[in-house]
């Protein structure tokens, strides 16, 4: 584990400062995690300290926000997160069945990150493209009409770029 | 002339002055959709390419522009090509190849490319489209065929029938204007015209003089100043179109979705400058009632009656308006492409409702997942800003009024108003008891007006043709149109405008092409995870909120899945009650612990291990949850399962008694054998068996281990001999 | 208000408008069952238990929640209604572990109750459940959220009666969890141990960090001098443990038991409270004369010291420094006692009986140390867990006869006495502080303007020519509220006593549950519990701390004057800023 401290950088701490003028400045909090997690890929402990002291919200409060929400990530992601569509159009058109390859493939579950921290799995709720299902994301990159048998192939073409 | 008005007058002719100088309606146009969808098929390249072409030909007649989606999804990437003087033509599927293809047959020389037409599976060109009303809610007292007359009196009169293609449209929402009353319309590409007439003589003349002579007949040409004519003139001779009635995303697809002039030329602003003018709560509150609006997300609330709640709280100064774009149903994408498409028209309605509560903020909740519609808000807010629509003294009214836009984060819930209120508030987005309702205690307990995208998006044009007008579109109890995001099992997937009381089967059949050869028609599922499985028997029923209310269903805020005889009922009802239940917010005991029961025993069913008994729990927390629930969506979430089960009963009892799946989706009620007289020995199946379970000596029928069976499927899929049978 | 009429069964009933068809109900003696319903805390509405049907309602109305109007038709029962309560209790058991006889709330659980009462007598619906460990780092209260039915009630009084917002429901759905930020343990959360959530925890998802076990294994230790001591507030509480009605002081009786238990010697932390009195009004005396660190916040709650830590440490020297009486008997113990009767003092076990869990931590704190590193107070037991022994032993309390503490630790005078219920330390203090101020001893011993239960009062007393600003706060919502206004300026204070737990430690963290139809935490019960403290104070001949003839004896023979080095050294101790910084 690396021990370093993350600190919340300058930007983050002007947009806290920007909410605190405004009216109900503690509303912000959902705005303020999505830019700390936009940063830093994800929300630690020590990030979400310094928001509480900085925005004088509770820890337990953002605490309960951060983990409430499907969006915001407790773990850090991987370079590559695939993210696969599990909305009704992609799921009858057999995305159960592309998530279990990615799984195979990737030999990890759900929320988890491969050992070389390379790829992490999710599975998202409707895209809202649905008629292009089964829909896959690859970071912001998004792979219509997947089946599970090209899955292989995506991973090896990322893994290749990565190379 | 108000204050406003004149400020809407001044900014209406700097606007057009621009189009003018841009030369605009000389040049030749080619759009390319920019939606999410859009995207993620490839329509950022296809616009580059275009750039590069235009670039490269040296030529400045040529506009290019990125506009909203269409609707037409599987389609995608749609481009358009307008020359000035033709037929506008719409490409499908566009790739990189198929951009030089169209730009040098079609643009520079002025070929179209019938082949890689949108919907057009004929290479012939033809020199009119036709586009007639066929729409019998129009003309109740006078209804003709026009579309069959029309092509009856071509024939007649001598003209090449080939060399015109007839559509019979859906309503154009012109029939119910005054000036057109009990007549039919129909429009003539590519003069854009639109012609009315009360009989089969005047038709005739029309035939003489348009169609032998190429003479447009002044006489019987009607004002073509209606809402959907600039959709129409761009969309009207597909099919998967021409049967809409594009009201709220009129502008949609054909507006660069960016670009503030696009939104004034097409009457944008003008309603809200009438109503600034007018600045009067009841007039706006009473039109909105008049017009019969009730809310689009799903609840069907009359949307004036809630307006006035608001606005009758008069002790508190401080109230707001919030549009709920939290759109989490699986297989629903209406709100992201209104607000990708014309996000101008969602600012429009809001700050018409403001002034009609009298509120001075309002907030847009969007899902944090629609990154492009955050974007075109965002862009759509600062020009309305910098162009004093919105902010500080309004179009000189003196009206002050601004948006914020704030994110979700990935809760279902909190679409459901009072989450989606505590959500903004930064908080966990759970639901609380109502009442009070927000109209009385919303945001940080001020009087708080909320309503989704489609609702806003119609508040201005209900202001703009009156409520008169609007009213007469739909049906009784539910009037205007409803968007509908069809998917599934259906040829033409996408977005879909319809009058209310349009039957799924004009839906799914008439717009949406049907289903795929050899599928049949099994059930609808409206309302998403809070609407119900609709059987096929029942597809002539209309869509309005009663109606599907009364089957079981709900209107919801418009996802509508077409499922056939490949899927399962109970994965389906299974499948909702997954999404809800991991949407659960876990406040209320009946939502949180019942959804996760149900879910088991549906488990259990569909790996074989269901009961009769079973049934009768999952009805018996069904309607535990339905009435004990706290918020609508744990009272909502059985009814996908309690609808599959009252329709498709013999199916669940199939599951249970004898083990089977009639759609085969089961895995574990799946057995896989070798027809052993078709098995051929080819090894095929075996070498494609994840698990290694067939064996066989080579040309001779193989077996399968069923202990071993993972019923994958593959081997099914494989055989090239249809000698596996799938039990 | 105009009444509005309304029918509830067939009853037609005119009631004020701006009640709950709940409150409604119960004018009719019809008590609605209900579980994550609490009088005291917002409306939560979640466990849908108290739903009654209201005619055209769509669906049932939690009656907790839903204000009744003209007209209106109400059902608290039917067929229907009974079966979605039972399925909803189910529900909640489905979820919950199946082992009630291990339980510390078997007996006097609510869940358990409504099971019982609503027919709960076969599982229809189970399954999966959850699962988690049990967390224990705290020394005062530990959380089993395999229990938790998420009625959200200890959130709700951690934040809004405490202001500490220490407890969130974390994730959602079927995996919500009740805990502190980041599902960290306790004891590094600004958990301030005042144990209210253990008081409102309907289940055992909350309980005291039990020291039973180590009690018993000292009393059975032949080589240990096993004392106990017993917090004001027990007397007049512990009856409810054994059937009594509230307020029955039962002093006499609990020494006796305690002895028949086999405690070698039975202290009053009384005692404690008058030696706390006469620092404490000198240090207040001292700061009036130099004018320094006003006002002078009283010490004794513990659970009050730790959020001055963590949320106001840079109010930390307007506390003051004077132990809490339980510590001052305990040192006073292991000092003063052990060198005079010849006992070894590393064979002394200390066991205070406290109303409290805090001061389970407060035992732990480093400061409060012997010389040869053992805590003076060696175990800290909450009223519930004394009934416990009790009753694990067999004893009957209610037929024992009545003995006296042993000396000199237990002899206390009235002012003592109240120091369990809230605004009494402030009167304590006063009675002897005004003595101090003016040299003449009062006339009226009753500040009755600081005795009520509210959460928090204000009263000016003029004592000789001065005119002192006092405040009272229990509950640290309230204690928030003055510390901000002390902090604004505004108003000039001299003393505030401070007191963490609602109603002072009548409410306190470690007192018996209510029985079963009762809410906790009844304001009404604090009262009787008070008002009995009121009474033995009254009857007393010695009412004034510094007048208690075994205190002047300690300080003729040990600590000479208040405030002298050597009373500094035994009886005050010292606080320091904690994190996590609490958020006010």
């Amino acid at each position: 584990m690396m021990e370093t401290k993350i600190h919340i950088d300058k930007d983050i701490k002007a947009f806290m400062d920007e909410c605190l003028q405004r009216d109900n400045p503690k509303s912000y909090l959902i705005a303020v995690l999505h830019k700390v997690q936009k940063k830093f890929g994800y929300l630690s402990p020590e990030h979400m300290d310094q928001v509480a002291q900085y925005m004088q919200i509770p820890t337990s409060t953002i605490s309960g926000v951060a983990t409430f929400y499907h969006f915001f990530r407790l773990q850090p992601r991987g370079k590559y997160a695939i993210s696969v569509c599990m909305g009704t159009a992609c799921f009858v058109k057999g995305a159960d069945k592309v998530l279990e390859s990615f799984k195979t493939e990737l030999g990890i579950d759900i929320g988890e990150t491969t050992q070389d921290g390379l790829f992490s799995l999710e599975n998202s709720r409707c895209l809202g493209v649905c008629a292009l299902a089964p829909v896959v994301t690859v970071n912001d990159k998004v792979y219509s009409n997947v089946n599970e048998k090209q899955v292989p192939d995506l991973i090896n073409r990322v893994r290749s770029e990565e190379e | 002339m108000g204050k406003a008005l004149e400020f809407y007058n001044a900014l209406l002719q700097y606007m057009e002055k621009r189009r003018e100088q841009s030369g605009i309606q000389d040049k030749i146009f080619v759009h390319v959709g920019s939606a999410s969808c859009e995207k993620a098929a490839g329509s950022d390249q296809v616009f580059e390419e275009f750039q590069k072409l235009i670039r490269a030909s040296g030529r400045d007649d040529i506009l290019l522009k990125q506009t909203g989606c269409t609707g037409r999804c599987a389609r995608e990437p749609i481009v358009g090509v307008l020359i000035p003087g033709e037929i506008p033509i719409k490409y499908e599927k566009v790739t990189l190849d198929k951009v030089q293809t169209i730009f040098h047959e079609h643009i520079i020389e002025g070929r179209p490319v019938p082949r890689l037409v949108l919907d057009k599976k004929t290479e012939k060109q033809y020199d009119y489209v036709v586009t007639v009303c066929s729409s019998p809610r129009c003309n109740p007292d006078n209804h003709l065929d026009v579309a069959s007359l029309l092509r009856q009196t071509i024939e007649k009169k001598g003209v090449d029938p080939d060399s015109v293609r007839i559509f019979g449209g859906g309503c154009f929402g012109l029939c119910a204007k005054e000036e057109v009353g009990h007549q039919h319309v129909m429009m003539v590409f590519p003069e854009k015209v639109l012609y009315r007439f009360s009989n089969e003589e005047e038709l005739e003349e029309i035939v003489d003089s348009h169609f032998k002579e190429n003479n447009v007949l002044e006489k019987y040409l009607t004002k073509t100043d209606f809402i959907t004519e600039q959709f129409f003139s761009h969309y009207g001779d597909v099919a998967f179109f021409n049967k809409q009635t594009r009201l709220t995303l009129r502008n949609s697809g054909l507006i660069d979705p960016e670009s503030l002039t696009d939104y004034v030329h097409n009457k944008g602003y003008e309603a809200l400058a009438k109503a600034l003018d007018r600045d009067d709560s009841k007039f706006i509150i009473d039109e909105i009632s008049k017009s019969g609006l009730r809310g689009r997300g799903g609840g069907g609330y009359p949307t004036g009656l809630k307006w006035q709640n608001a606005l009758s709280y008069t002790d508190d100064p401080v109230k707001y308006v919030i549009c709920n774009a939290d759109e989490g149903d699986p297989g629903a994408f209406m709100d992201r492409s209104a607000l990708e498409g014309d996000p101008f028209i969602i600012i429009e309605g809001m700050t018409i409702g403001a002034c009609a509560i009298g509120a001075e903020k309002g907030f847009v909740y969007l899902r944090a997942e629609y990154p492009l519609a955050i974007k075109r808000l965002e862009k759509a807010l600062q020009k309305a800003r910098e162009n004093r629509l919105l902010g500080k003294n309004i179009m000189n009214s003196g009206f002050t009024f601004d948006i914020e836009i704030r994110l979700g984060a990935g809760a279902f819930v909190c679409g459901e108003e009072t989450a989606l209120m505590y959500s903004i508030e930064g908080l966990r987005g759970q639901p609380r008891i109502r009442p009070p309702y927000p109209t009385e205690s919303g945001l940080w307990g001020h009087p708080t007006v909320i309503n989704n995208v489609e609702t806003w998006a119609n508040v201005p044009t209900i202001m703009l043709y009156g409520a008169d007008w609007y009213s007469r579109i739909g049906t009784k109890k539910s009037r205007g149109t409803k968007v509908f995001a069809l998917a599934g099992k259906v040829t033409n997937t996408g977005l879909v405008e319809v009058p209310m009381g349009t039957t799924l089967r004009e839906i799914i059949y008439d717009i949406g092409g049907g289903l795929d050869e050899g599928h049949e028609l099994k059930a609808v599922q409206t309302g998403g995870p809070s609407g119900g499985c609709i059987p096929a028997t029942l597809i002539d029923t209309p869509v309005d909120y009663e109606s599907l209310a009364g089957i079981g269903s709900i209107m919801g805020s418009g996802g509508m899945i077409v499922l056939d005889d490949s899927d399962c009922m109970v994965s389906t009802a299974k499948f909702f009650l997954e999404f809800t239940q991991d949407e659960s917010c876990g406040k209320c005991v009946p939502c949180r612990e019942g959804t996760v029961r149900m879910l088991e025993i549906l488990e259990r069913i569909t790996n074989g291990d269901g009961t009769m008994e079973d049934l009768d729990k999952l009805e018996r927390l069904g309607r535990l949850l339905q009435n004990t629930s706290l918020c609508g969506l744990g009272q909502t979430a059985p009814n996908p399962v309690l609808s599959a089960m009252h329709n498709f009963r013999e199916e669940f009892e199939m599951h249970v008694r004898e083990k089977k799946c009639p759609a085969h989706r089961c895995g574990n009620l799946i057995t896989y054998k070798i027809i052993p007289d078709k098995c051929v020995g080819c090894t095929l199946c075996a070498k494609r068996c994840p698990v290694s379970c067939i064996y066989g000596e080579k040309r001779k029928p193989h077996v399968i281990d069923q202990d071993a069976c993972i019923k994958c499927g593959e081997c099914y899929n494989a055989c090239k001999f249809d000698a596996i049978d799938r039990i | 208000m105009k009444k509005v009429k309304i029918t509830i069964d067939d009853k037609e009933i005119a009631v004020a408008p701006d009640i709950t068809i709940m409150q409604a109900a119960e004018q009719l003696g019809i008590k609605i069952p209900r579980l994550c319903y609490h009088p005291d805390l917002s409306l939560e509405g979640a466990c849908r238990v108290c739903i009654v049907n209201v005619e055209g309602w769509r669906t049932f109305a939690a009656s907790c929640a839903t204000r009744v109007s003209e007209g209106m038709k109400i059902q608290t029962n039917s067929p229907e209604i009974r079966q979605a309560r039972r399925d909803l209790i189910e529900l909640i058991l489905d979820n919950h572990p199946r082992e009630c006889q291990l339980c510390e709330r078997d007996g006097n659980c609510e869940l358990q109750n409504l099971a019982y009462s609503l027919g709960v007598r076969e599982r229809l619906f189970e399954g999966r459940r959850k699962r988690h460990d049990i967390e224990r780092s705290s020394p005062s209260v530990i959380r089993d959220a395999e229990k938790c039915i998420l009625c959200r009630r200890c959130v709700r009084v951690c934040a809004e009666v405490q202001g500490v917002f220490n407890l969130s429901q974390l994730y959602r759905g079927f995996n919500t969890v009740v805990a502190p930020a980041y599902e960290g343990p306790m004891n590094d959360s600004v958990c301030i141990a005042c144990g209210q959530c253990v008081n409102v925890c309907p289940v055992a998802s909350f309980l005291e960090n039990r020291s039973t076990d180590k009690v018993w294994e000292a009393l059975a230790d032949p080589d240990k001098h096993v004392v106990a001591q017993i917090a004001p507030s027990i007397r007049a509480a512990i009856g409810e443990g054994f059937n009594q009605p509230a307020g029955t002081a039962m002093t006499g009786q609990t020494v006796t038991a305690l002895r028949r238990l086999g405690f070698d010697a039975v202290f009053d932390t009384n005692f404690g409270a008058d030696m706390t009195i006469v620092e404490e009004a000198h240090e207040l005396v001292l700061r009036l004369e130099k004018n320094e660190h006003l006002p002078l916040l009283t010490s004794c709650s513990s659970g009050w010291i730790k959020f001055l830590e963590h949320f106001y440490p840079e109010m930390i020297p307007n506390a003051s420094s004077c132990k809490s009486p339980m510590s001052i008997v305990s040192t006073l113990l292991k000092t003063h006692y052990a060198e005079k009767q010849k006992i070894d003092p590393e064979k002394i076990y200390m066991v205070a009986i406290m109303p409290c869990v805090a001061k389970k931590f407060e035992a732990e704190r480093p400061e409060h140390r012997t010389d040869f590193g053992a805590p003076y107070t060696d175990a800290v037991l909450t009223t519930r867990e004394l009934i416990w022994m009790i009753k694990a032993y067999g004893i009957d309390i209610t037929n024992l006869p009545e003995e006296d503490f042993d000396t000199p630790l237990g002899f206390s005078s009235g002012a003592a006495d109240i120091f369990g219920t809230t605004g009494g330390v402030m009167e304590a203090a006063l009675r002897t502080a005004a003595e101090n101020l003016t040299g003449k001893p009062l006339d009226n011993l009753d500040f009755t303007g600081v005795r009520k239960t509210e959460g928090l009062r204000e009263a000016s007393i003029k004592i000789g020519d001065k005119e002192l600003n006092v405040a009272v706060a229990n509950g640290l919502t309230h204690a928030k509220e003055i510390l901000d206004k002390v902090k604004s300026g505004k108003k000039t204070f001299h003393l505030v006593e401070l007191m963490a737990c609602p109603g002072g430690c009548m409410g306190g963290g470690g007192q018996p549950y209510p029985p079963y139809g009762h809410h906790v935490l009844d304001r009404e019960v604090l009262k009787i519990r008070g008002e009995a403290l009121y009474h033995i104070d009254a009857k007393k001949q010695v009412r004034k701390s510094h007048e208690n003839p075994f205190v002047k004896k300690i300080y003729q023979q040990l600590l000479k004057t208040p405030g002298s080095d050597k009373a500094h050294k035994l009886l005050h101790t010292s606080y320091h800023a904690r994190e996590p910084r609490g958020i006010k």
